[in-house]
């Protein structure tokens, strides 16, 4: 404050100075190669000799191609999984440990079912969909099981049969993102004032109750965050499909990033994968928009 | 495991909720918790079940049936036959390299930004936010094809660049609103006792900073272990991969043997859950702050 304006005004520009190796990266890693990215939508290319343009002949194509529908019909089935059925257990799941489980069986407890939940977060993609791939193959562990208990006629082939494999490949991301959703919950449930429960149970509010009038909506906010990083997701579900399925059986588990990587480095067509990932691209801008003027928004009410 | 930063409002709110009557109601809830929380284990606890089990146990026993000994073969054949040391070493080599680079990039940056308060920090960071969003499948030809052509394809100095300044855009965004309100008058005093702009940043705000930079760090360090497309397009040679892209490939490796996938598994799970107990107060504190911040 005891500065004066002038010195500010020459502190500001040294600061730059500081910006300068980010902003090279980013250029180089973000920025250049998104805009090379666009512009390669517009050409047909092999990924050698000179790409050739020929306008939005790639986004015509698209609209036309049962690949890319088909992947677009199956990222809304991720949404549910990376996003809508997670977020409810979350809810539940974070509601019955913080205002239940804590009084009924003590803090240790309500701690421990935390940290299970959390733990298929902390592995890589990859691992997850070894340990789901082995357990869900024809002769693998789940069908062992069934065989077990005596369902062996309800063993399927879960990730081979166009059928089952989508539920089946919901099921492996909701089995990782649950644990997301519920320790975000419940580091918000912490900063509720815990006499609104009690003031809500002395009015004979049963735990159903509290969960819809008190915890959901004083959770709006990690509510509003989560749902739209885990959309943000879904739009780029990649490692478990890769992993799991590799897009199939008959295209059943596609999605727009496996499309992508498929055109890029297996078909090489270059110019339709870069307009397959720029719909997605401006997809994921609409979504990351309204979160940054919803962040903003929050920042500018803080302060 | 069961010891995460407790929320603090507990004490409070459970001596007050102590009198309430309990229901047989309890332990339905219990049950179903306990019933969900078997559903989330049981891929670890089956994979710890297997890897040891003998093949002829698996055999008779099924995946469910303890072994009627402990054998190493499959862990050791999978060590062996994914060169699982090689993929540690390079896992861990690619992500403390990130990890120390971005945190010094996000620190000049938010050094910039959120001290500095520089002309355009708002439109700065919202790009830099824009950055981390992104799909990588739109920047990853590009990338591709530049490491190609100036001869870094298929080197984790290549990985370790890419994976710098995207870590780096969101750690500008976090430690930029964190350095905001750093206090003024300390800065001051600096100035006043004639500290340069960079001795100030190296002899004051680091320092007061390192708590946050080591979570930062630290969070760089587990997320680049665990990424997959960048490095599954960039890595080829066998050498090179890391230990998420090593896991990614045994699909189509013959595992037909299902002792050996539960050891793939089971390596795959272990130095994450040694990083979940070493880090887990920070990393938990780290996911609040990534998904509120």
């Amino acid at each position: 404050m005891a500065v004066d304006s002038v010195s500010v005004g020459r502190h500001r520009r040294g600061y730059y100075l500081y910006l300068i190796p980010g902003f090279i990266g980013l250029l180089l890693i973000v920025i250049g190669p998104q805009i090379a990215n666009f512009v390669l939508s517009f050409t047909a290319w092999k990924g050698v000799g000179t790409p050739r343009w020929i306008g939005g002949q790639n986004y015509q194509r698209l609209l036309t191609d049962d690949q890319f529908w088909g992947s677009m019909h199956n990222t809304l089935w991720y949404m549910l999984s990376m996003t809508a059925i997670p977020v409810l257990i979350g809810l539940v799941l974070a509601s019955l440990l913080f205002d239940y489980v804590r009084d009924q069986f003590g803090e240790k407890l309500s701690s421990f079912f935390r940290a299970a939940f959390y733990l298929p977060q902390i592995l890589p993609l990859t691992v997850a969909g070894v340990l789901w791939g082995w357990i869900l193959n024809p002769v693998g562990v789940a069908n062992a099981i069934l065989k077990m208990v005596g369902l062996g006629a309800f063993a399927q082939n879960w990730l081979g049969d166009a059928t089952y494999a989508l539920p089946a490949v919901s099921l492996v991301i909701v089995w990782i993102q649950v644990g997301y959703c519920l320790v975000v919950f419940m580091a918000g449930l912490s900063r509720i004032d815990p006499s609104l429960y009690e003031a809500a149970q002395l009015d004979g509010a049963g735990w159903w109750q509290r969960l819809l009038s008190i915890t959901i909506p004083m959770l709006a906010p990690e509510i509003f965050v989560v749902v739209l990083t885990t959309l943000i997701h879904a739009l780029k579900v990649f490692a478990p499909v890769f992993v799991l399925t590799q897009g199939g059986p008959d295209d059943a588990t596609l999605a727009p990033s496996y499309l992508t990587y498929y055109h890029f480095f297996a078909t090489q067509r270059v110019g339709y994968a870069a307009a397959v990932s720029t719909v997605q691209m401006i997809l994921t801008l609409g979504l990351a928009a309204i979160f940054i003027w919803y962040q903003t928004r929050q920042a500018a009410r803080e302060a | 495991m069961v010891d995460i930063a407790a929320p603090r409002t507990a004490a409070v709110s459970t001596s007050a909720h102590s009198v309430r009557y309990r229901s047989p109601m309890r332990w339905v809830i219990l049950a179903i918790l306990l019933a969900l929380l078997a559903f989330t284990l049981a891929p670890f606890v089956l994979a710890l079940l297997n890897a040891f089990k003998p093949g002829t146990d698996y055999v008779r026993g099924g995946p469910l049936s303890l072994p009627t000994y402990l054998q190493f073969d499959s862990i050791a054949k999978f060590w062996t036959l994914a060169d699982y040391s090689r993929k540690l070493l390079n896992s861990t080599i690619i992500s403390a390299a990130v990890s120390i680079l971005a945190v010094i990039i996000s620190l000049f940056n938010a050094y910039a930004l959120g001290i500095g308060r520089v002309r355009g920090s708002v439109v700065i960071l919202a790009l830099l936010l824009l950055g981390t969003m992104v799909p990588q499948e739109s920047i990853i030809y590009p990338i591709y094809w530049m490491a190609k052509s100036v001869g870094l394809y298929d080197t984790q100095i290549a990985v370790i660049i890419i994976f710098a300044v995207l870590q780096s855009a969101f750690g500008t965004y976090l430690l930029s609103s964190v350095m905001s309100t750093f206090p003024r008058e300390i800065l001051e005093a600096a100035e006043i006792d004639g500290a340069t702009r960079w001795q100030i940043l190296i002899r004051v705000v680091m320092p007061i900073m390192s708590p946050t930079l080591m979570v930062l760090g630290t969070f760089f360090f587990i997320w680049t272990w665990n990424e997959f497309l960048i490095p599954v397009v960039m890595l080829v040679s066998n050498n090179n991969q890391t230990v998420s892209v090593a896991m990614g490939l045994t699909r189509g490796q013959n595992l037909s043997d299902p002792t050996l996938q539960a050891a793939a598994g089971l390596l795959g799970i272990l130095p994450t859950v040694i990083f979940f107990l070493i880090f887990q107060r920070t990393l938990t504190r780290g996911v609040i702050a990534g998904a509120v911040k």
